[in-house]
Order: structure tokens, then C-alpha cells, then sequence
């Protein structure tokens, strides 16, 4: 039977929320929305929130004021709302960002439907014009319930005092449970400051919202049957393991039977990425042998995956001999691409912990030994001559640099890629990167959100030029609040997976993807008081780092490399997994 | 007042949307909404009746209007037309008030279209207050479920109202 | 053998006039980038698409023309979103085509897949996702006739990858047929005659003339209306240019910040002809205390705008242009001297007034900065106290020459929309008036003036605040100021490692001769204005009171 979630929250992924409602519950008093807001955000855990003030969220800021939760101000709301996705994703608990009407609101637009992408729990609270004059063209208003329909799991706009708390609840569980994702509160102005009665927690009401975490037994009887049987096994492990912290039953399930384990680039970290089953990051930029492996094994176990079109590539010669076993929270997901010979929704790690349980192993050793042959043979390479700078090295150099506990974010393109390929991580939570959207500019307010919720962590961004200009308002951000992050530029000059892609596929014409013209990312630096470094060559990359690593407060390193390097291997877009250009 | 308007619409994806997007964003209250094809396969009609004072509505025809995909909009409240509705409703029924219940049925002129152990259910179509009226005088055997169209409309006598040269506003 | 959607387009954008795009390549917009070569379009590449958007909306503005902008799909796209609501919100002229991601992959999440088309459809005038290559011909017409006619507006176009690379057979119509969309521009012959009247009877006539007097470039028109029947006109925040502020009958900007004797002329007066206006909130304040004397005359191109804030005695549908000339044909000279005196005698005693000279005052530098540019450059706004300071104090003289988000209230729109009226017109002198706050939102943009060679200038006011935000903090929440305060870049250096110009100017006998080397050193330059946090903007009008119950600068506040 189906253990719907209903009416219950599942506390044990959000720590430390479930004292704070017992402490908060039946006060009773008669409060202004704005104070209800804030109450109920703390009662829900909140000690932290990214944003922007203007006028329509003046009242919700003056509760800030009196209140203890921090506010951190960023230079445009796209850094907040990246910012708070960055917290969420590092952190596990919900990332809030606040923001004002109008174009407050329509500046978080990109960050919120990357967040609904990559289903990270954000809460994303945006002031409205007064209710009276919503929808007559106000100043300052945009209506961002409708714009952002297609991109949030659920959104409210507050027409009513009484029902700030319990909007604040339902966003909270909403975005919190089931498969993660963004929740916005349109939150009008007058409802900020009409008062109404405050208690906390207030009773859920959703009988829309289900989903399932107990798995199907027969199912799970039946997956387990169908890895038994099977001779060439993979698992392709997604960003749901890590969103499950299912990381522990997952490797439990892969030593158990010796099965190899590619991942997505979501997936990263779920499996110790230096463990002799992992086979690193598959799809259109993935390892050759993850590719191999699952081109030909007989069995592919997809968990929390959702079979991408840059993991599949040609989703009809994807995996082309295996039967399919797709695991996923969400069951909209199953059969939405491919079709499974086993569906199983439900909580990945529930799920593991039933299939352990039931599965009585194979012997893959015959498997195993091929698909460790097609990594001897077809490992990760460049081309290492010349005296050029190579992106790759510089990545991996940075990979080797990195404790175990440094989280790493990048931005998009090219830089990410490489970052996917040779940074190594052996946890989940500490590679964090825009996956479904693909949004250039993320990495730097992300790993600003990251710092800020783990303090202590050593948090390196990796972008790029281009990526880097998207949102580079936010160094002032870095600098306000002294956030020690390093940030690593890949600074080819180009767009340069944009310019990959016109060298491969538009006959090496390079229309506007080159951005040789600046800034000076030096100077740059130094405009913001932030330590800056410019590597050229290889022997100035081991000093900057050990440099970067040891300065207390942030620092920025223009590594200048070979302009027109590709990432290889790549299978095009369209193609067959298993064939792959430069490898 | 209730308001009903009669909107012809380009039949494409996404003209739903726009129309009940605008409704949300202006604040303008919706009390049903029933969409169908024409007698142009490339037009659909949608009658929409909606809750306001003149002012309101006469805001809701400007905005309406003002979508591209809107072809042609008429406030037909205060003309002669005809109006129907279908309502499905399951009612719980005993073998011992079956015979009562099939009287409602004929004085409304309704149907009976599925027999189960103990339950029937009834079409009817006519205007709101009958299908209120049936409504509520099958409420006393237990109403299981209830679905209905929403409101559809035409103009009675010789105007062709689909005709699609040139938008009309109220 | 045809062609491409995607050379489809670029030939279609050609015939259709356009020289000038702006834009960011991206995956699934590839084909579009490709086709572009060769062809005699010029392509701006931004920093971030934002930053496109907004400079096609300025260099819509400038010239009259729909600006044109393309992303990519996802983020690309998603990026524009502020920047096309700005432009709806302000009746901006836009196309912006959007890459996707093929059709046969739209609705499976896919990479940099988002729907944008839904997510813009309460933000463009109309919106395509063309799914045949076939119906792109006729898309692109009908998308710029949408876009530049009626009340103009944004329009997207939605292009999946498979369409702008497959073969595309169709031909451009010759005529677009849009059977839902037919405006009205003619104005109705008896509600002219009516206004006519009115303005006849008129006793205390004042004009409220908007940005729709831009847009359909009735300027000319509004002055020689004006000055045949005396009428003192006030204009919008978007109206400013629409009539000369240096003539004898402007009272400059009404509304929560504007002139006291606009207010007070218009709550006193007893026929208020709205021109091109829609009486937004920003300016009526409450709007039941809204020209309480006034008979409303209520004249636009939309339809919906009439009656939609406050009721109106006399409305008129049409294009301002068309209306203006058949309305001229029926008005006489005449005279209400009696009426302009007192309106003279408020602007007299009432002016604009701020603190002493003797610090450096941002209302001063923009009265300087008037006066050294003759009142003639194109001046772009951000959003905060920097805008209103210079919608009250620059003296704007042409229409087009102040372009400023009035609607939305969007930070982040001027620097970037300079560069676009840069190009637009490059023998004119451009300003990028600015904030710390606003400036940062798109400061990456340099690297676009840098490289396109655009010797934009930017005031920048800083005062390490955002000080509208702490103006309203100031006023309404007891001076508890939270979340305003900015740890700013070093504005010098910022310039310098774009390889721009910096200079600064902290004293009063700074600012001359500082904004004329800025005028005449024919670069990219910053210019900051250190000023204090503590300078506000007067007067203000609280949003639940009359225009008349405003708030004026005293030296005791």
C-alpha cells in the first residue's frame, strides 16, 4: 500500500525543524502578516535568507530587522536565488530568498526554474503590489504566480492575513518532501501589514499533493529477480541517491554484488568516486567506459535518475541490450523517456534498503573485468605536449588539491565538463552544478549560498570567462560579507563550448563566441579588494593554489589556458552513446 | 451580476491558458468556462460567465479583446439566447426509493443512464436554475458525486454570431 | 533546394529593415548564430541576456523601431524575462526569438528546456512557439506587425532547434491576416467634437501628457495644441521629452515625486486632458483624491486602459497622432491668464527645492549636467532616488531622449539600455545616469561598450545605499534602515580593468570641469558622485494621500 506522505512531515531531512514548531505551537497572539512571516520562517528552521529589498517587501525587511535571522544582501536577486539554491544543495535543508515585486520577482526567474530543474527545495517569498491593485498594471507589479507556473512545484499568492502561516507550512513541506523543488508566496503588501492570529504549526491542508516513499514489494522482489538473472549489470546512479542520502545503501548494494556504478552529473559523489566500481560520469561528455558499459550490459538500474537527453544521447540506442529498472520518488518521471521493464516509486533509499534485502547477488566478476579493460584502454586523456596551459590540468590539479570535505560549484560550459571528468568526489552534496537547466552564472552565487551554509567548508568555484560575467555583481557580495570562497576562471576568451560546438558542427565558424576583449579578471579582483592571481602556464598553477588555499578571506584565480581546447569524449548531440568523437 | 460572455477564439494550443491566465492576473472571477469547436474547425467558442459590476466586466471584455487569439467577443446577458447545461450526478438509491427518485427524473425530463447495486446516475441538461433545481431535490438521497459542463449559450433568431470579420466589443 | 528556417529568419529580419541585433549564442539558437554570418546584420554580443534585452528596449526607443533580441533556450531564455516585462510594462517594441529545444523533445524536461512561451504570456502582447518550419515566414511578419502596431509591445518567438535547421518552403505573406487583431487608430468623430467643446469650455485646463505621446510621435502636435488654448502641461515620468521643459507652460513631471505645481495644478484644475497616459498609481497617489475638480478627458490607443484606474468623463480611442491633428481641426485660440498666473505664482514660490550648495548635491550635478549638454543628450535612468533626481532636474527638451523603466521600476535597465540608444543613434551624446545599487545589477555590460566601442557615459551617484529603499525606510518604518547598506567595488578600478575611464567627483567645484572632460574625452567613462546616504527626494507624495498633501523639502527636513 501506498504510504502517502499526507499530513506528516518527514523531519528526519530537515534537522533540527522539529523542536522549533513544538516551541512555536499555540501562541495565539494577533500579529501583522509580515511578523507571522518571519515567525513561521524560524519556526520552519530559518536562520539564513538570501535577498533584495524594495518597496513592496519594506514591511516583511522590518521584521527582518527585529528579528535574529540573517539577511544576506547580494547585488542582483539572481545572486540571491542561486545563492539560496547553492545552501539548499549543500546544506540539505530548504535554501529562502526574498525579493521585491515586479522586477525583484521576474530576476529570480532563472534561478527558480533551475532550482525546479535540478528539484532543489527552495522557498522563494516575493513582495506584491496591495492586493487592490493587483492586476491593473501597477507600479511594480509583475504577476509572477503566472510566469512562474511552469517552473515551480507549487506557488500561492496570500490574499488573506489568517493564511500566512499556513502558506509558509504547506511551502515548506511542499518543497521539502516527495522530489524536492521550488515554492513560491507572492505575499502582497497589505497582507504584510493586516494582523491576524498567529499559531504555529497550522494543519496541512493538501489533499492534492501524495506521493509515495514506501516501494512496492513485488516490484522490488521482481527488480531483484532481474539482477539476479543478469549477467552484465550497471547502475547509473542520479542526483536522486544524493537528494535520498541513500549514498550508504548504495554503495552497500554495489559491493554487495560487485555491479559497476556510472552516474550522472547529478550523481556525482554518490559513490566514492576513487572506489574501483565507480566508473564515473556517463552521457554526452561522459567517461568512454561508463558509455561502453552501459551500451552493452544486459541490465541497467536507474536510480533517481531521469534519463536526460545529454545522458542517453539517442534515447532508441540507449542501453540497447539491457532490460531497465527505474527507480525514482517521483512517478511521473517513470516511463516519461524510456520505458522500464520494472517502474519502482519511492524513497530511494527505503528502496535500496528493501532490494538489499531481497537480492541474492550474481557472480558479474567476467563483467566486471571487461568493463575495467575499457578503462585501462579508454581512460580520460588530452593531449599533454606544448607548452600551452591545458584547461584539464588545471582541473585536475585543483581535484588533487581538495580534501575530501571541499565543496566544489561550477558555473556552464566547457570548465564544467572538465570539472564533471576530473574533479573527484567522494560524497555527495560537494559537487554542485546547474545540471537541467544549464545555467551559466550559477557558480559564484552558488558557492556564496554554499559558504554561508557550511562556514567552515572549503568552497572552490570552477567557471568560466563567460560564465564568471553573468553574475560577477556578486564579488561585491564575496567581499561584503568576507566569504572565503576561491574562485578558479577558466579563462579561454571564448564561449567555449558554444565555439566547440561551431568548430564540430558549423564548419569551425565562430560566429560571437569570442569574448577575448575583458575585462581584466586582475583587476577585476582588486576592484573588489578581493586577492587576485593570473596563472599562464603550468608551473604558476600548483603555487597559485597552494596560495589561494592558505589566504584566510577570497580569492580569484584567472588561469589564462589553451583557447581552443575541446571536451572530449563527446558523443553528439543525437548520436549513439557508444560512439564518441576524440577519444 | 452574472455576466455571460460568448468568445470566439483561434482553435490553438495555449489559447486556454491565455484566458484563464488573464483571469488570475486581473483578479476577475470566473463562474464557469465551457470550450468547444465550432462550426469552423479552425474557431472554438467559449462561453464564459463571469461575477462583476459593469465596471468589472466592461474591464474583462477590454482585456479579452485585447489577446491576440480572441476573435470576437460578445456580452450576451442582456440578449434573448438560449442556454443549457449537462449535469451527471450519482445518487445513492435503495430499491425501496428508486421509484421516487425515476419521478424526479421524468419531471425533470431527465435520464437515467447507468444502473448500479445502489447507486444511478441521472443526466439532465437544461438551464442553471433546473439543473439546480434537480440538484437539489435528488440531495435528500445522498448525492455521491456530481460533475457538469459549465454554461453554454446561444443567441436566439437569425444572428450568426460566428461570423469572424471584425471583433465586436459589448 | 530551399533554405533553412534559420536563413529564413535572417533574410525575413532583413527585409524587414533590421540592422542591428543583440543577442547571446547558445546550444539550441546555434542555427540561428550560423545563418547570421554573412548576412549585413549587425550582432551585438552582451554579457548576459538581460543585458540584450534591455539594450534592445533602448534602442527601440531611440528609434523608434522594434528592437530585436535572441537567446538561447532555458536560461537563455529565462534571462529575458525582466527585461520583456519591463519593455510591456512600458510599450516598448520587441521581438525576441528564443531558441528551444526540438520539438519532438519539448515537454520532457530536457537540457536548457523551459517553456517560455507560457512563462511570458503574462508579459508579451503575444507569443509563438512555431513547431513548422513552414509557418516561420509568416510568424516573423505577423510578430513585428504585433509588436509595432496598435499600443506597441514585446513579442516572442519561440524556436526549437529542429525548426530553425530544417528546410523552409514558405514564403513571407504578403499581407498579414490576423483576423483577432485589428486596432483602432482613428479617433471617434463626435467624441473629438465633444473634447473640442470641453477644451473650449475649459477654464482651468491642464494637460497630463504620457509616454503614448511618444510612441506615436505626437509631440509637435501636444505643443501646438498647448499653445492655442494655454494649457499648462504636466507629463508622466515616460512623457518626459514629450514636451519641452523649457517652455513657458510645462510644469514638468506630476506624481509621488513630481513638481509641486504640477500637483497642485492638477487638483485644482477643472478639465484634465490625459494624453497617452494610463494614471498609474505612481502617479494619482490615492486615487479617489485624484483631480477632484476635474472633468476627465481620457485619450489612448488601448482600449482597456480607459476606464481601467479611475472613471472618465470623456474617453477616445485611437492613435494620438490621428486624434491630435482631427482635434486641431476644431479647437480655437484661446486665453486663461487668470488660470496660468496661478499656476506661475505655485511654480514661482514652490519649486523644486534642496539643500545647500555647499556639499555635493546629486540634484545639482544633474542641473549641471543640463546645462553642459544644452539639454540634448539621451539620458538613461536606472531606478531609485538617481531617476527621480533627474526627472525633475536634467530639463528634458526632446521626446526620446529620456529612457528610463517607468513601469516596472527596473534596476539594472539603464546602463545597459544606453548601450543600445548608443547605437541607435551614434552622433548623439548618451548617459547612463545611475546608482551604486543599480549600476552593479548589469555592470558586466562594459565589456560589451568596450567592445562595441560605445563612449557611453555613467554618472554614477553613490552613496553606498539603496537609498530609495532607505528614502522609504526613512519615512515609513522609523527610520530603521536594514539591508540597505552596500559594500561597493572600487568604481575607479572597475572602470580601469574594463579599460574605461574613471573619474570622480566629491566637491561642488568638481563638477564642471569633471562632466566636460567626461563629454568631450569620447570614451566609456564612469563618472562617480560621492554623496551622502542622508539626501533625499522631495517632494513626496504618501501613497494613501492627494497629490496636493506632499511632502516638500524645508531645511529643517
Amino acid at each position: 500500500m501506498s504510504d502517502a506522505g499526507k499530513y506528516r512531515y518527514n523531519n528526519s531531512e530537515v534537522t533540527g525543524r522539529g523542536d522549533l514548531l513544538k516551541n512555536q505551537a499555540a501562541s495565539g497572539e494577533m500579529l501583522s502578516g509580515a511578523e507571522i512571516m518571519v515567525r513561521a520562517l524560524k519556526a520552519e528552521g530559518v536562520d539564513t535568507v538570501f535577498g533584495y529589498p524594495g518597496g513592496a517587501v519594506l514591511a516583511l525587511y522590518d521584521e527582518l530587522y527585529k528579528s535574529d535571522i540573517r539577511h544576506i544582501l547580494t547585488r542582483h536577486e539572481q545572486g540571491a536565488v542561486h545563492a539560496a539554491d547553492g545552501y539548499a544543495r549543500a546544506t540539505g535543508r530548504p535554501g529562502v530568498v526574498i525579493a521585491t515585486s515586479g522586477p525583484g520577482a521576474t530576476n529570480l526567474v532563472t534561478g527558480i526554474a533551475n532550482a525546479h530543474m535540478d528539484s532543489v527545495p527552495i522557498i522563494c517569498i516575493t513582495g506584491q503590489v496591495s492586493l487592490d491593485m493587483v492586476g491593473r498594471d501597477s507600479f511594480q507589479e509583475a504577476d509572477i504566480t503566472g510566469i512562474t507556473i511552469p517552473i515551480t512545484k507549487y506557488s500561492y499568492l496570500i490574499k488573506d492575513p489568517c493564511k500566512v502561516a499556513s502558506t509558509v507550512r504547506e511551502a515548506f513541506y511542499i518543497a521539502t518532501t516527495g522530489r524536492p523543488g521550488p515554492v513560491l508566496i507572492d505575499f502582497p503588501k497589505d497582507m504584510m501589514v493586516k494582523k491576524a492570529e498567529f499559531r504555529y504549526p497550522p494543519e496541512l491542508d493538501l489533499p492534492g499533493y501524495r506521493f509515495r516513499t514506501r516501494p512496492n514489494r513485488e516490484m522490488i522482489r521482481e527488480a531483484a529477480r532481474l539482477l539476479a538473472e543478469s549477467t552484465r549489470p550497471v547502475i547509473v546512479a542520479g542526483g536522486g541517491v544524493a537528494q535520498a542520502g541513500a549514498q550508504r545503501e548504495l554503495l552497500n548494494l554495489a559491493e554487495r554484488s560487485g555491479i559497476p556504478v556510472a552516474t550522472t552529473m547529478m550523481g556525482k559523489g554518490t559513490i566514492p568516486e576513487d572506489h574501483h566500481l565507480c566508473l564515473g560520469m556517463l552521457g554526452m561528455h561522459g567517461t568512454a567506459y561508463a558509455n561502453f558499459a552501459v551500451s552493452s550490459c544486459d541490465l541497467l538500474m536507474a536510480l533517481g535518475a531521469r534519463f536526460d537527453d545529454r545522458v542517453t544521447a539517442r534515447v532508441d540506442t540507449f542501453a540497447p541490450r539491457a532490460r531497465i529498472i527505474h527507480v525514482d520518488i517521483d512517478p511521473a518521471e517513470l516511463g516519461k523517456i524510456k520505458s522500464a521493464d520494472i517502474s519502482i516509486a519511492g524513497d530511494l533509499r527505503r528502496v535500496l534498503m528493501d532490494l538489499l534485502a531481497e537480492f541474492q547477488p550474481a557472480d558479474y566478476s567476467a563483467w566486471r573485468e571487461r568493463v575495467y579493460r575499457w578503462r585501462e584502454e579508454n581512460p580520460l586523456a588530452y593531449d599533454q605536449n606544448g607548452s600551452s596551459l591545458k584547461p584539464q590540468y588545471v582541473i585536475q590539479r585543483i581535484s588533487d588539491i581538495l580534501a575530501g570535505d571541499a565543496i566544489v560549484t561550477t558555473d556552464v560550459g566547457q570548465h564544467q565538463m572538465w570539472a564533471a571528468q576530473y574533479v573527484k568526489r567522494n560524497k555527495p552534496r560537494t559537487f554542485i552544478t546547474s545540471g537541467g537547466l544549464g545555467t551559466m552564472g550559477f557558480g559564484l552565487p552558488a558557492a556564496m549560498g554554499v559558504q554561508v551554509g557550511c562556514p567552515d567548508a572549503l568552497v572552490f568555484c570552477i567557471t568560466g570567462d563567460g560564465s564568471i560575467q553573468m553574475n560577477s555583481q556578486e564579488l561585491a557580495t564575496v567581499a561584503h560579507y568576507r566569504l572565503p570562497v576561491k574562485i578558479a576562471i577558466i579563462n579561454n576568451g571564448y564561449l567555449g563550448m558554444v565555439r566547440q560546438w561551431q568548430e564540430l558542427f558549423f564548419g569551425a565558424r565562430y560566429a560571437h563566441s569570442d569574448i577575448s576583449g575583458g575585462p581584466d579578471f586582475v583587476k577585476l579582483g582588486d576592484a573588489y579588494g578581493i586577492k587576485a592571481m593570473r596563472v599562464t602556464d603550468r608551473d604558476g598553477v600548483e603555487p597559485a593554489l597552494v596560495e589561494a588555499l592558505g589566504h584566510q578571506g577570497p580569492v580569484m584565480i584567472d588561469f589564462v589556458v589553451e583557447r581552443e581546447e575541446n571536451v572530449f569524449p563527446m558523443v553528439p548531440a543525437g548520436g549513439s552513446l557508444n560512439k564518441m568523437l576524440g577519444r | 451580476m452574472k455576466h455571460t460572455l460568448a468568445v470566439l477564439v483561434e482553435n490553438r494550443p495555449g489559447v486556454l491558458t491565455r484566458i484563464a491566465g488573464l483571469f488570475s492576473r486581473r483578479g476577475f472571477n470566473i463562474d464557469s468556462l465551457a470550450v468547444g469547436r465550432t462550426e469552423n474547425p479552425s474557431v472554438s467558442r467559449m462561453t464564459i460567465v463571469v461575477e462583476g459590476d459593469d465596471r468589472i466586466i466592461e474591464q474583462v471584455c477590454k482585456q479579452l479583446h485585447k489577446l491576440i487569439d480572441v476573435i470576437k467577443l460578445n456580452d450576451i446577458t442582456e440578449e434573448e439566447y438560449v442556454d443549457r447545461e449537462l449535469i451527471l450526478i450519482k445518487v445513492h438509491a435503495e430499491p425501496n426509493n428508486r421509484t421516487e427518485i425515476m419521478q424526479i427524473v421524468d419531471i425533470f425530463r431527465a435520464r437515467i443512464v447507468d444502473i448500479g447495486r445502489n447507486t444511478l446516475i441521472i443526466e439532465a441538461t437544461g438551464d442553471q436554475g433546473k439543473i439546480n433545481a434537480i440538484e437539489s431535490a435528488l440531495r435528500p438521497f445522498g448525492i455521491r458525486e456530481v460533475v457538469r459542463t459549465g454554461k453554454i449559450a446561444m443567441v436566439r433568431g437569425a444572428k450568426h454570431k460566428t461570423e469572424t470579420n471584425g471583433k465586436t466589443i459589448v | 533546394m530551399g533554405i533553412t528556417g534559420a536563413e529564413m529568419l535572417v533574410r525575413c529580419l532583413e527585409e524587414l529593415g533590421v540592422d542591428l541585433v543583440f543577442g547571446y549564442p547558445g546550444g539550441n539558437i546555434l542555427p540561428v548564430y550560423d545563418a547570421l554570418i554573412g548576412s549585413n546584420i549587425r550582432h551585438v554580443l552582451v554579457r548576459q541576456e538581460q543585458g540584450a534585452v534591455h539594450a534592445a528596449s533602448g534602442y527601440a526607443r531611440v528609434t523608434g523601431k522594434a528592437g530585436v533580441c535572441l537567446a538561447t533556450s532555458g536560461p537563455g531564455a529565462t534571462n529575458l524575462v525582466t527585461g520583456i516585462a519591463t519593455a510591456y510594462m512600458d510599450s516598448i517594441p520587441l521581438v525576441v526569438f528564443t531558441g528551444q529545444v526540438p520539438t519532438i523533445m519539448v515537454g520532457t524536461d530536457a537540457f536548457q528546456e523551459v517553456d517560455i512561451t507560457g512563462i511570458t504570456i503574462p508579459i508579451t502582447k503575444h507569443n509563438y512557439l512555431v513547431k513548422d518550419v513552414d509557418e516561420l515566414p509568416r510568424v516573423i511578419k505577423e510578430a513585428f506587425h504585433i509588436a509595432t502596431t496598435g499600443r506597441t509591445g514585446p513579442v516572442v518567438v519561440d524556436l526549437p532547434k529542429d525548426v530553425s535547421s530544417a528546410v523552409c518552403k514558405a514564403k513571407p505573406p504578403q499581407e498579414v491576416e490576423l483576423r483577432g487583431y485589428k486596432p483602432n487608430y482613428q479617433g471617434h468623430p463626435t467624441q473629438i467634437r465633444n473634447l473640442a467643446r470641453l477644451i473650449q469650455e475649459a477654464r482651468r485646463p491642464v494637460i497630463y501628457a504620457g509616454g503614448g505621446v511618444i510612441r506615436s510621435g505626437a509631440s509637435d502636435l501636444l505643443r501646438t495644441l498647448a499653445e492655442r488654448v494655454k494649457a499648462p502641461v504636466t507629463t508622466t515620468l515616460m512623457g518626459i521629452g514629450g514636451f519641452p521643459e523649457d517652455h513657458p507652460l510645462s510644469l514638468g513631471m506630476l506624481g509621488m515625486h513630481g513638481t509641486p505645481y504640477a500637483n497642485l495644478a492638477v487638483q485644482e484644475c477643472d478639465v484634465l486632458i490625459g494624453l497617452g497616459v494610463r494614471f498609474d498609481d505612481r502617479v494619482t497617489a490615492a486615487v479617489e483624491h485624484f483631480a477632484p475638480r476635474a472633468k476627465v478627458v481620457h485619450v489612448d490607443i488601448d482600449p482597456a486602459e480607459i476606464g481601467k484606474n479611475v472613471l472618465v468623463d470623456l474617453p477616445i480611442v485611437g492613435d494620438l497622432r490621428l486624434v491630435l491633428t482631427d482635434l486641431l481641426e476644431l479647437v480655437e485660440e484661446k486665453d486663461h491668464q487668470e488660470w496660468l498666473d496661478t499656476v506661475y505664482a505655485w511654480r514661482r514660490e514652490r519649486p523644486l527645492a534642496y539643500g545647500s550648495p555647499d556639499v555635493l548635491r546629486p540634484q545639482y550635478v544633474l542641473a549641471k549636467l543640463g546645462e553642459l549638454t544644452r539639454h540634448r543628450a539621451i539620458i538613461t535612468t536606472d531606478v531609485g532616488q538617481h531617476q527621480m533626481w533627474t526627472a525633475q532636474h536634467y530639463g528634458f527638451v526632446r521626446p526620446g531622449s529620456f529612457l528610463t523603466s517607468g513601469g516596472l521600476g527596473t534596476m539594472g535597465y539603464g546602463f545597459p539600455a544606453a548601450l543600445g540608444a548608443q547605437l541607435g543613434a551614434p552622433d548623439t551624446l548618451v548617459i547612463a545616469v545611475t546608482g551604486d545599487g543599480s549600476f552593479q545589477m548589469h555592470m558586466a555590460e562594459m565589456a560589451t561598450a568596450v567592445q562595441e566601442g560605445l563612449p557611453v557615459k555613467i554618472l554614477l551617484f553613490n552613496n553606498n545605499s539603496l537609498g530609495m529603499v532607505r528614502q522609504l525606510q526613512h519615512f515609513f518604518c522609523n527610520r530603521r534602515y536594514t539591508a540597505v547598506d552596500m559594500v561597493n567595488p572600487d568604481f575607479m578600478k572597475l572602470a580601469e580593468c574594463y579599460g574605461a575611464a574613471g573619474l570622480r567627483i566629491q566637491q561642488p567645484a568638481e563638477v564642471e570641469p569633471v562632466l566636460t572632460e567626461a563629454i568631450n574625452n569620447g570614451r566609456l567613462t564612469i563618472i562617480e558622485c560621492i554623496i551622502s546616504d542622508t539626501e533625499l527626494v522631495y517632494p513626496v507624495v504618501p501613497g494613501t494621500k492627494g497629490l496636493h498633501e506632499m511632502i516638500e523639502y524645508t531645511e529643517e527636513n
